[in-house]
């Protein structure tokens, strides 16, 4: 069968595809002809596979919670089964997640075929993020058209995977956020109101509000915010912390968030560093600005700042993404720092962009080579400074 | 002279445990009929045919030299016929074949009296005599230039590549060729010799007119290269030259006898070597007798002169490499179908990756076949190469600054400290499967052709 794949063969223009079905169900078995005669046994498809896998608890518990609200804003949540709530959530939930592969997929491998390359398996980590990222009731064809956008212009014509500067689940965000505000913001799009596949049929309660909690402080004029649930009930922070309030399908329980960190860190994939910066950043800031205390956003209290949003979401799977963050050690400490600084910058400062964390790591996508090369000229300076010193010895 | 010790501890590195270690015993090879000069061995050498076949040669007849240093000369390690100068396309020089006779005789050299010979006498015999190529340069990686004057020169005494030989089971018995041909080298240019901590050998503890520095770590710690970075770091314009131990014991022979004697001990290890140990051997004698009745049958093997981290491949039927320490022989691994790599647990796997379990088990002897086990990638993961690249260089960045040929940044990122070796490990662990030794072979060549 393989040959009639091989070039000159009947099928010769689906090789890549074949090939990535090949290598789907079998790990390649071509010997080294350079080089070390023994390699590793990790490789691309072992490290995505992980990612997939920490993205599981934030998808498992993102279906659970748009039922839970669904539930929670037509009055009936007490006298549904969570095997209610959760089908509910997975019904409406699940298209994305297939929309998303299928067109981002589709695209790469058309590319790789008309490349004559092997299908990389960047996108199917971008392809369950990108979900994760989204309000529940953002329609599938717009995220469709930024899908495709995001993986033709941010990722494949800078060669593709490894290769991109910007994290692409975030331009699919940045491109829907900025083309269609009226689906990606506001009261109306974090909770999944209407039915889903003719189940959960309802009325809204009186009192229902579906802004979330950065939403909320958009709208405080003055003083500390009181941020409530959709019907009114107070947040405590371990409500922040469980995740069973509205938001973007993935970001909002810190939590099953954690527990796919804890995964990355043990496997060594995501940088510690990264992460440990990025919350230590965005504490200060949100502490300066506590100090500060002049408007509303500024009051959030520092922890709360950490829990709400895409915060914990953005430092745990996206900005720990090699490809586009610092690679020198020491530059991820200052990435990490700018980028939790600039995410809580954005937030309180601006009342257009209750989000910050998006922005910020797009910004610190962009600076990440400079702060790159900072620290290699330090080491290029020590090198030169060692020969002058031994010159001036002799 | 003095020697002081100090304990340099190496915090990066990588020991690969594999199955097939060499058993401490040592047995002799018969005599080879056929004994080759093989120009492949030598880096960058373009060779000028000396001998032509037919002629008569001694043990120390010249059959080539270089074209471009025409006082560096490659001699037979037999006595015998010149039988063949095989060619191949455009007529390049590929090896030449010596038919061994049973008279054994020796072209003599003048001996010299080291404690009173010049660093030029010394380099001059060692030319004459077919030794030079032993000894090395760094930056570069190619065989030294005579007309050159190192800063010093460097030898790691210990090997901690995968299944690598014992140097000190392979010097019992030759310690005194070991000193002298440091006595020898000690004319031209200041000799540090690397030495492990738990070395036992008081030739190698108490080496004199040489200067020792002790250390401990995972490999590449017995890399010259990392021990050259950790004592005296190579800055642009300077050269080191290096030797490998073994091949001093066969200069300390010359010095000694006034004869060449190549034969040296090579170890047999690998997994599917059925009974692995050292071996004297003739150098350049065909290695099919080591393996006869001594690999197991059934399956691929990959059969590697050197080790499995730098070796290059050959066949039962190759002729021995002129710098051979170690040949390993494992599974080729074509034959294994995995499925679901990526999800497996893949228990009998090794990886430094704790998205296996590898690393519950240090202490486990794994059998490695050739496999890439992955597609290349562009460079993805970062601080994977770094983990085991024990030198004060950016690995990744440099290998980017010689992929896009950036000259000016390759200097500045300090190439002239490296060669291909020190990457093994780094291409070993990559994720993205880069063939990351033939990318810095090759920018080295390219540096070196623009810089000369």
């Amino acid at each position: 069968m393989k040959p009639s794949f091989e070039p000159g063969g009947k099928l010769s223009a689906f090789q890549s595809v074949f090939d990535g079905f090949e290598t789907f169900l079998f790990v390649p078995n071509t010997t080294s002809k350079t080089g070390t005669h023994i390699h590793d046994s990790i490789d691309s498809k072992r490290v995505m596979s992980m990612v997939v896998l920490a993205l599981i608890p934030a998808l498992l518990f993102g279906m659970y919670n748009v039922g839970y609200q669904h539930y929670l804003a037509i009055g009936t949540l007490p006298s549904v089964s969570f095997g209610e709530i959760f089908g509910f959530g997975f019904l409406a939930v699940l298209p994305k997640v297939i929309v998303s592969y299928l067109v981002g997929l589709g695209i790469e491998f058309v590319v790789a075929q008309w490349k004559h390359e092997e299908i990389q398996e960047g996108y199917l980590v971008s392809g369950m993020l990108i979900p994760l990222i989204l309000p529940v009731e953002c329609p599938l064809w717009i995220m469709s058209i930024a899908i495709a956008f995001a993986v033709i212009f941010a990722k494949e014509v800078f060669g593709g995977t490894g290769r991109n500067i910007f994290n692409v689940a975030l331009i699919t965000r940045a491109f829907l956020f900025f083309a269609y505000p009226s689906q990606m913001s506001g009261d109306g799009v974090w909770v999944k109101t209407g039915s889903v596949f003719g189940i959960g049929e309802g009325q809204l309660v009186d009192g229902f509000s579906g802004a979330t909690p950065l939403g909320q402080l958009m709208t405080t004029s003055s003083g500390t915010a009181h941020l409530t649930g959709i019907t009114g009930n107070a947040l405590s922070t371990s409500d922040m912390l469980i995740g069973l309030i509205p938001g973007s399908i993935g970001e909002t329980s810190v939590i099953a968030i954690a527990l796919g960190a804890i995964l990355l860190l043990a496997t060594g994939i995501a940088s510690w560093k990264i992460m440990a910066s990025v919350f230590v950043g965005g504490s200060l800031t949100a502490l300066m600005f506590n100090a500060i205390g002049t408007s509303p956003s500024m009051l959030l209290p520092w922890y709360e700042h950490m829990l709400l949003g895409g915060f914990a979401f953005g430092a745990v799977f996206m900005a720990t993404d090699p490809v586009t963050s610092a690679r020198t050690e020491n530059g991820k400490y200052i990435f990490g720092l700018l980028l939790g600084f600039m995410a809580v910058v954005i937030r309180v400062l601006n009342p257009g962009y209750p989000e910050g964390m998006m922005l910020a790591i797009l910004l610190l996508n962009l600076f990440a080579p400079l702060i790159d090369y900072v620290v290699v000229q330090k080491n290029i300076t020590r090198r030169l400074n060692r020969a002058k010193v031994t010159n001036d010895k002799k | 002279m003095c020697s002081m010790a100090n304990l340099i501890r190496i915090g990066k590195g990588l020991d690969i445990k594999l199955k097939g270690k060499a058993i401490e015993t040592l047995s002799q090879v018969g005599h080879s009929d056929l004994c080759a000069l093989t120009v492949s061995d030598f880096h960058g050498l373009t060779p000028k045919v000396i001998a032509r076949p037919g002629d008569k040669v001694k043990a120390g007849s010249v059959l080539l030299c270089d074209k471009n240093r025409q006082e560096v000369k490659f001699v037979s390690p037999v006595s015998g016929t010149v039988v063949a100068v095989n060619r191949g396309d455009k007529r390049k020089v590929l090896d030449v074949l010596v038919k061994a006779d049973s008279a054994n005789e020796f072209e003599s050299f003048a001996k010299i009296d080291l404690s009173k010979a010049s660093g030029e006498e010394v380099k001059t015999l060692l030319l004459n005599a077919g030794m030079w190529p032993f000894i090395k340069q760094r930056p570069y990686d190619l065989i030294a230039n005579p007309q050159e004057a190192p800063k010093a020169i460097f030898i790691s005494t210990f090997d901690t590549a995968p299944l690598a030989a014992d140097f000190e089971f392979v010097l019992k018995g030759q310690e005194a060729d070991f000193q002298t041909a440091l006595n020898a080298l000690a004319h031209i240019a200041p000799v540090h010799l690397g030495v492990h901590e738990n070395a036992q050998s008081s030739a190698l503890k108490n080496a004199s007119n040489v200067t020792i520095h002790t250390f401990a770590g995972k490999h590449p710690t017995g890399n010259v290269g990392v021990q050259i970075h950790h004592v005296s770091p190579i800055n642009k314009g300077e050269i080191v030259w290096v030797v490998n131990p073994q091949d001093l014991i066969i200069m300390g022979r010359l010095f000694n006898k006034g004869v060449t004697d190549f034969s040296r001990i090579v170890a047999l290890t690998g997994s599917e070597v059925v009974k692995t140990g050292y071996v004297k051997i003739q150098a350049g004698s065909l290695i099919t007798p080591l393996f006869k009745s001594n690999v197991t049958k059934g399956k691929a093997l990959r059969y590697i002169s050197g080790n499995v981290l730098t070796g290059t491949q050959v066949t039962p039927e190759s002729y021995l490499n002129f710098y051979a320490n170690q040949l390993t022989v494992i599974p080729e691994g074509t034959e294994k179908h995995e499925m679901f790599g990526w999800i497996m647990p893949r228990l009998n796997q090794f990886s430094i990756n704790h998205s296996y379990f590898s690393w519950l088990l240090p202490k486990k002897e794994y059998v490695l076949d050739a496999r890439i086990k992955g597609g290349q990638r562009a460079l993805i993961m970062s601080n994977e190469l770094d983990k085991v690249f024990p030198f004060d260089i950016f690995p990744e960045i440099l290998l980017k600054a010689i992929i896009t040929n950036n000259i000016d940044q390759m200097e500045a990122l300090g190439i002239y400290e490296v060669a291909p070796e020190d990457f093994a490990l780094c291409e070993f662990v990559d994720t993205s499967k880069t063939e990351i030794q033939k990318i810095v072979r090759e920018g080295l060549d390219m540096l070196f052709k623009e810089m000369n």
